[in-house]
């Protein structure tokens, strides 16, 4: 193996390897079996339905990977990124509104039918190319990418850093709100856009689309922990590093702050982007409450409680938050809140490293318990201060 | 002030001509507190300067002048006779060949000794040149180098975090060693060492000196008499003496607002 492919996944030795390469094929190949293969009346069936749910917590976790990455690494707190997620997920709705074709209620084939509704005749410009999947699939990594360049352009070379740059992106993820609301858009106002007939051709309401679907995030996720395992552990990923902890110094060294933090700002909006974009098709339906301030919050809660810096560890926390929500929804809804709320304070306190600081700490206690193992390498320096 | 400086152009000509470091009437007020009132002096390629002076004279506030940190209200600064520093930001300025070394110091403390000399290390530095950066063998073979300067060899993968501060003051200076700076400025390098550590420090810095220009900003007499190079005394902003150590300690004024303390 090439010095380019090891750095590729950040995986110095053969066991890192094959943890991951387990993981995606389980996930990409055990699950959609035991799904298809198996009757329903078998125990080791996996039903339709649960192979959505971990579609859709495989799209949070996406996003958690992505917020990881401006957060966790450049220490640049994000609280607007379900405003990427909402776009990626809003392209992707473009596409499959041009999909239902002449199938909607009012059967016109120019028009989605609240563009008949609101009494327009003809299709606005930036609705144009959305019939072709290729547009669509470069634009949802387009669209967030060139606001987060803005954004993140202005923002970083006036050097807003800290809980300034996490109110302004929630500032930002809230104006993105109401203009979504807004009929004029020409995006569908409150309802948004549902009704999905087909994607690719296939329809959507079979089930071997939904397993594909979910295959497919799958399949991207793993992508996107690969992109992301290159950045970190490339020299950049070191200055990213350098900028969280000490951001005036890396200047005097030469390297560039706002560059450096632009980059990582542009491709995290961008993973969020794909991740809205798999999100949608899964769901049926993208509305301007994705854009609510309260989701990026949320997302940054799953990063904490996964462990922030650590790229695995946000997928972790995304999965696990989301399943405990699905479950305290179901049993005790009313608890759920003070749930999320309780853990995210003792978090906070307890765990700067999430859940994968938690399985270090154990890990070396049980290291310190068995005399003959060999001495722990010097504990990571203490949590960074940040401002 | 452009008329000043269309006024002062030709002086700039001649002084500016033969100098690493050319500052004249450089003026910077805090809230109507001038950090710096017209300072102006000249340090010549190959040169070694010690500034001293009181607290609050203005020796930080010159640093980041002339790092690109502060703008100053006025006044002109020039790096190697005819760039203009006040138009640049610390980024392109430390890409130039000016080094800092901080008083208090600053290493990146989640990084290994060795992580910190390889962002340090003279290269390209564009986003995307550093993104696909690859440690080649010279590269590895010039921290191996500076490792051993600094004798951290054998703390090369531990975090710069887990260092003594005088270890961590050396790992700062080997990283400037890495950057390989023409223009080095040094805040107080001996700060809170030990004796033996002070005068390590001072072999160090004796040899990162010696093909370079090197302005020191220090409060210990001792080590400024062992340097044994011109002296340039600030108080309240602007020059106050220049001139040997020697010369600058007899000096009536200086004896008055600095050393008669």
């Amino acid at each position: 193996m090439g010095p380019i492919t090891r750095r590729l996944a950040g995986l110095e030795n053969r066991k890192g390897w094959t943890a991951v390469l387990l993981t995606v094929l389980g996930f990409a190949l055990v699950v959609p079996v035991l799904n298809m293969a198996l009757e329903p009346g078998h125990p080791l069936h996996v039903p339709t339905y649960v192979v959505q749910l971990l579609g859709k917590y495989l799209c949070y976790a996406m996003l958690a990977l992505a917020l990881d990455l401006v957060w966790g690494f450049a220490g640049a707190l994000s609280l607007g990124h379900g405003a990427f997620f909402a776009l990626g997920g809003y392209v992707m709705g473009m596409y499959l509104m041009r999909q239902i074709g002449d199938r909607g209620v009012y059967g016109n084939a120019e028009l989605p039918d609240f563009m008949v509704f609101l009494n327009w005749d003809s299709l606005p410009w930036y609705w144009m190319g959305f019939d072709s999947f290729a547009f669509t699939a470069v634009m949802v990594l387009i669209v967030p990418g060139v606001l987060a360049f803005v954004f993140g352009w202005l923002a970083f070379r006036s050097r807003i850093t800290g809980v300034y740059f996490s109110i302004i992106t929630q500032a930002m993820t809230y104006a993105l709100m109401l203009a979504f609301f807004r009929n004029e858009m020409g995006f569908g106002g409150n309802n948004g856009l549902t009704d999905f007939k087909d994607i690719l051709g296939f329809s959507m309401s079979r089930d071997s689309t939904k397993v594909g679907l979910y295959v497919a995030t799958v399949l991207m996720l793993a992508a996107a922990y690969l992109a992301a395992r290159f950045i970190v552990t490339s020299r950049l990923g070191r200055v990213l590093l350098a900028v969280r902890d000490a951001e005036s110094r890396v200047r005097f060294l030469g390297h560039s702050v706002t560059g450096a933090k632009l980059f990582a700002f542009v491709v995290s909006a961008m993973i969020a982007g794909v991740a809205g974009a798999l999100y949608v098709p899964q769901v049926g339906i993208i509305n301007p409450s994705e854009f609510s301030p309260a989701n990026s919050i949320e997302i940054a809660i799953w990063t904490a409680v996964g462990g922030r810096g650590t790229l695995f560890g946000p997928i972790l926390g995304a999965m696990s938050v989301n399943a405990a929500k699905s479950f305290f929804t179901g049993v005790a809804p009313e608890v759920w809140l003070f749930f999320l709320g309780s853990l995210f304070v003792v978090v906070t306190l307890f765990l700067p490293k999430g859940l994968v600081g938690l399985f270090g700490l154990l890990k070396r206690r049980q290291r310190r318990a068995m005399p003959k193992a060999s001495p722990t390498p010097a504990p990571k320096a203490t949590e960074e201060t940040h401002a | 002030m452009p008329e000043n400086a269309v006024q002062q152009a030709p002086r700039h000509d001649v002084l500016a001509a033969d100098s690493i470091l050319y500052l004249d009437g450089v003026t910077v007020s805090f809230d109507g507190f001038k950090a710096l009132n017209s300072l102006s002096f000249i340090v010549r390629p190959g040169e070694m300067r010690t500034i001293i002076g009181p607290n609050g004279a203005g020796k930080t506030t010159m640093m980041d002048v002339i790092t690109g940190k502060t703008r100053p209200d006025e006044g002109t600064v020039l790096y190697d006779g005819n760039v203009d520093l006040t138009k640049h930001d610390e980024a392109a300025i430390a890409n130039m060949g000016i080094g800092r070394k901080f008083q208090k110091p600053t290493v990146f403390e989640n990084l290994t000794v060795f992580e910190n000399l390889e962002l340090a290390l003279k290269g390209p530095r564009g986003t995307f040149a550093v993104l696909l950066a690859r440690l080649m063998g010279e590269q590895r073979d010039r921290i191996d180098a500076v490792l051993g300067t600094i004798r951290l060899t054998d703390r090369a993968h531990t975090s710069a975090g887990a260092l003594s501060h005088g270890q961590k003051q050396w790992l700062e200076i080997g990283m400037l060693f890495a950057q390989d700076p023409r223009f080095l400025m040094l805040d107080e390098p001996v700060a809170g060492m030990t004796d033996a550590e002070t005068e390590q420090t001072a072999e160090l810095l004796r040899e990162i000196a010696r093909d370079r220009s090197v302005l020191v900003v220090e409060h210990d007499m001792e080590f400024v008499r062992n340097l044994d190079c011109k002296v340039t005394v600030l108080h309240e902003g602007s020059v106050l003496a220049e001139g040997s150590l020697a010369k600058v300690q007899a000096d009536e004024r200086v004896i008055e607002v600095y050393l008669g303390r």
